[in-house]
């Protein structure tokens, strides 16, 4: 049942090994440009200014100031080589630019033009460049051919995180008037309706209240979805795919199960109905401080208590490591609970408590395995132990699920690889890119799927969610094979057994 | 006193304020460049004693390039290893008497130059067989192994081919710390030996043996996985949260 596009589907290597270079494999792959309009809401030029050179080393300079990874990073790359086969992209595409080390180098060989004593005496001898058209071109292809999952850092002896560098990138192309209509267009909607989808308060609190009568009419059990309640305990900020996406929104019926069960009561916002903050992949500090107040104000507007974060997985890095600087201090919330919360947290804690009980038999049909989203994985911690995020999440499928098999060690964990479609790729214009990409994690789930019987894999992200649903069929895998993990949860959990 | 002797104290003397005012200078930028964000790779250390923990492990034993690949960490531990005993070792031209951990140090420094020379070349090989480490490579990455190549084997030469005046080298290395100039013997080995040495010291602020202070500010490996209890904020960050209170 696999489809056939007008590219070729990567095969499944035997031996992982690594593919041979390719020059140029992918330089016909951008994303759409944006249009005027979705440049200007942003406060960004909406085309390429005149005299673009000049303002993009300007920007440069700027950020260089501002950022001491991006200084630190582009100063002390030694050329090793360590990270040149960790990227899915590399090992999916074959693109020597996608080799992490060539792909900072776009930037950093202008960075020694400009502000190197070495790049301005002698170019030539140390690769520096200037900011020519050629060079923004490769610019704007390949930093956006990078998820910004930060699988490379891990294996750089001096933690370089190209994401830091290609979020500097994409953040000096928007201010030079270059910006990807996905992210650009997505985050117009984020400010003038409160989502990314574009979902108005009626049609949010319609779509609510259909989930309760679906949940009623399956279960017999009323489990309330309340939209904008003030008073509530609880804020619960989700990506906005889980109002109505397969399989997300089985994610949603489970996290109302949860809070259900467990006397919680919860809300969501329609002023903040969008857990994720898409300012995060253009690297703009300003967008994404501006796209985080809105938690705050729909926080203090409902008078919520706590604030947890539903299943998604740079929404999650966002509200753990970036909240409480963007929008912080949350000294307004209950001091008892971490601030924010992630639903598996509460989901694991209540289970540990005994507060909730699952029946894992409700899934026998099934044998799951993880995919460790990468923003989860590698910028954030769940729990109060370092690893947290890893053990959590496991624990809340073992306890809904009796059969689960993790994948080949160097695929899960702080190695594991992005699905392919973050960091701001999940658009169609992209597909190439997104289904090449996915080729790594496709192989780890071949693995697991024929030699342990694997039916169904889990994730936590909304981006992954996405990209699996669509990009598993191209590899011979059904598209329903990706579920949420509190999809499991509600599967399991036995409603009215507590009080 | 020759010109010669005159030309290479001068070198050096240029060479060590070139590389402690620029390196001061790296550092001093790393330091007052703000973090806007949190950003540790994760799973990262809870605590700053966590964090320095990382750090020497990093630093000692290259931690990282471990996972990521056997072949670069065997060469790296070769050389880096190699250089710092051999460091240690030349200690003894500028210390009169001789420290006693330095003597200590004497024979290990010896097979230390042959690992750090075959760390290097092996470093250097990868460049022209690895496709993808040719790829990534540019001129100034040959010449920095060219140069402490020369640099290794021109050291070992004067153990095992063309031995130099070491008495004499000593009188000089202590005439240029003690401000009291003496002659340098000319063999044309110590000569290159030391021009070299000279050059490395000069070009080091300006290339990527930066990375040896970049490792101590890279935050990913720096910061402290303490993001929701404490508030972290640039200052230049707290303006826009002034702009726009709520």
């Amino acid at each position: 049942m696999a489809k056939t596009p007008e590219f070729e589907i990567p095969p499944f290597r035997t031996e992982l090994e690594n593919p041979a270079l390719v020059e140029g494999a992918m330089a016909h792959c951008q994303p759409f440009i944006a249009a005027p309009e979705h440049n200007t809401d942003l406060g960004f030029p909406g085309e390429l200014v005149d005299n673009w050179e000049m303002k993009a080393v300007e920007k440069l300079g700027d950020l260089l100031n501002k950022n001491r990874a991006l200084r630190v990073y582009l100063d002390s790359c030694v050329k090793c080589g360590a990270c040149t086969d960790k990227c899915h992209y590399f090992i999916g595409t074959g693109d020597p630019k996608n080799m992490p080390v060539a792909r900072q180098d776009l930037l950093r060989s202008v960075y020694r033009r400009y502000f190197t004593l070495a790049g301005k005496i002698a170019p030539g001898l140390v690769g520096a460049k200037d900011m020519t058209k050629d060079v923004l071109d490769d610019w704007y292809k390949y930093f956006h051919q990078c998820s910004q999952c930060r699988r490379c850092a891990v294996f750089c002896p001096y933690g370089i995180d190209t994401a830091e560098i290609s979020m500097a990138a994409r953040d000096i192309m928007d201010h030079i008037g270059l910006g990807t209509k996905y992210n650009n267009e997505i985050l117009g909607k984020v400010h003038k309706i409160g989502n990314n989808l574009g979902l108005p308060e009626n049609a949010l609190i319609n779509t609510m209240e259909g989930l309760e009568e679906d949940v009623e009419d399956e279960t017999g059990i009323t489990v309330r979805f309340p939209v904008d309640k003030k008073g509530a305990d609880v804020l619960l900020v989700t990506p906005s795919a889980d109002f109505f996406a397969e399989p997300h929104v089985d994610g949603l019926i489970g996290y109302a199960k949860v809070f259900h069960q467990a006397g919680i009561n919860w809300t969501v916002s329609s002023h903040a109905s969008e857990a994720a903050n898409f300012a995060m992949f253009i690297g703009s500090y300003e967008q994404m401080h501006k796209v985080a107040q809105r938690i705050r104000q729909a926080a203090l507007d409902l008078g919520v208590k706590r604030v947890i974060f539903g299943e998604c997985g740079h929404a999650w890095r966002v509200a753990y490591s970036f909240l409480n600087t963007l929008a912080g201090p949350w000294d307004f919330l209950d001091p008892k609970y971490p601030k924010p919360q992630h639903i598996l947290e509460v989901t694991y804690d209540l289970i540990q408590r005994g507060a909730i009980n699952l029946d894992a038999s409700a899934n026998d049909d099934k044998v799951l395995t993880f995919h460790d989203s990468c923003n989860v994985a590698r910028a954030t911690r769940m729990g109060d132990v370092e690893g947290g995020q890893f053990i959590i999440p496991r624990e809340v499928i073992k306890a809904s699920v009796n059969k689960f098999v993790d994948m080949n060690p160097d695929t899960t964990h702080e190695k594991t690889f992005c699905c392919g479609g973050g960091g701001g790729l999940l658009t169609d214009d992209l597909m190439e890119l997104r289904i090449k990409g996915a080729l790594p994690r496709m192989e780890a789930l071949k693995d697991v799927v024929d030699n342990h019987g694997v039916t169904h894999m889990a994730a936590i992200c909304a981006i992954c969610k996405s990209q699996f649903a669509k990009v598993m069929p191209y590899y011979g895998f059904p598209m329903d094979m990706i579920v949420s993990v509190h999809q499991l949860v509600s599967d399991a959990i036995l409603l009215g057994t507590k009080e | 006193m020759s010109g010669l002797t005159l030309a290479y104290a001068l070198a050096f003397y240029f060479a060590v304020v070139v590389l402690v005012v620029g390196v001061a200078f790296k550092i001093g930028q790393f330091w007052t460049t703000p973090t806007p964000l949190k950003i540790p790779l994760m799973p990262a250390p809870m605590t700053r004693k966590g964090v320095g923990f990382r750090l020497a492990r990093e630093v000692i034993y290259f931690e990282s390039l471990f996972k990521s690949n056997k072949w670069i960490w065997i060469f790296a531990v070769l050389f880096h290893a190699g250089l710092v005993l051999v460091v240690l070792r030349h200690l003894r031209y500028f210390t009169e008497p001789v420290w006693f951990w330095v003597v200590l140090v004497q024979p290990f420094g010896i097979y230390a130059g042959f690992a750090m020379v075959a760390g290097l070349l092996g470093l250097w090989a990868r460049r022209f067989v690895v496709d993808r480490i040719r790829y990534i490579s540019s001129l100034s990455d040959h010449l920095m192994l060219a140069l402490l190549t020369l640099i290794g084997v021109s050291g070992l030469m004067m153990k095992y081919v063309a031995r130099t005046d070491i008495i004499a080298l000593k009188a000089f290395c202590l005439g240029l710390v003690r401000f009291d100039l003496q002659p340098l013997p000319s063999d044309p080995v110590l000569l290159l030996h030391m021009g070299l040495v000279a050059l490395l010291m000069i070009v080091f602020p300006f290339s990527k043996l930066l990375h040896v202070p970049g490792v101590f500010f890279s935050p990913s490996r720096n910061q402290v996985d303490d993001a929701r209890e404490k508030r972290h904020l640039a200052p230049w960050a707290a303006k826009l949260d002034t702009q726009s209170k709520i």
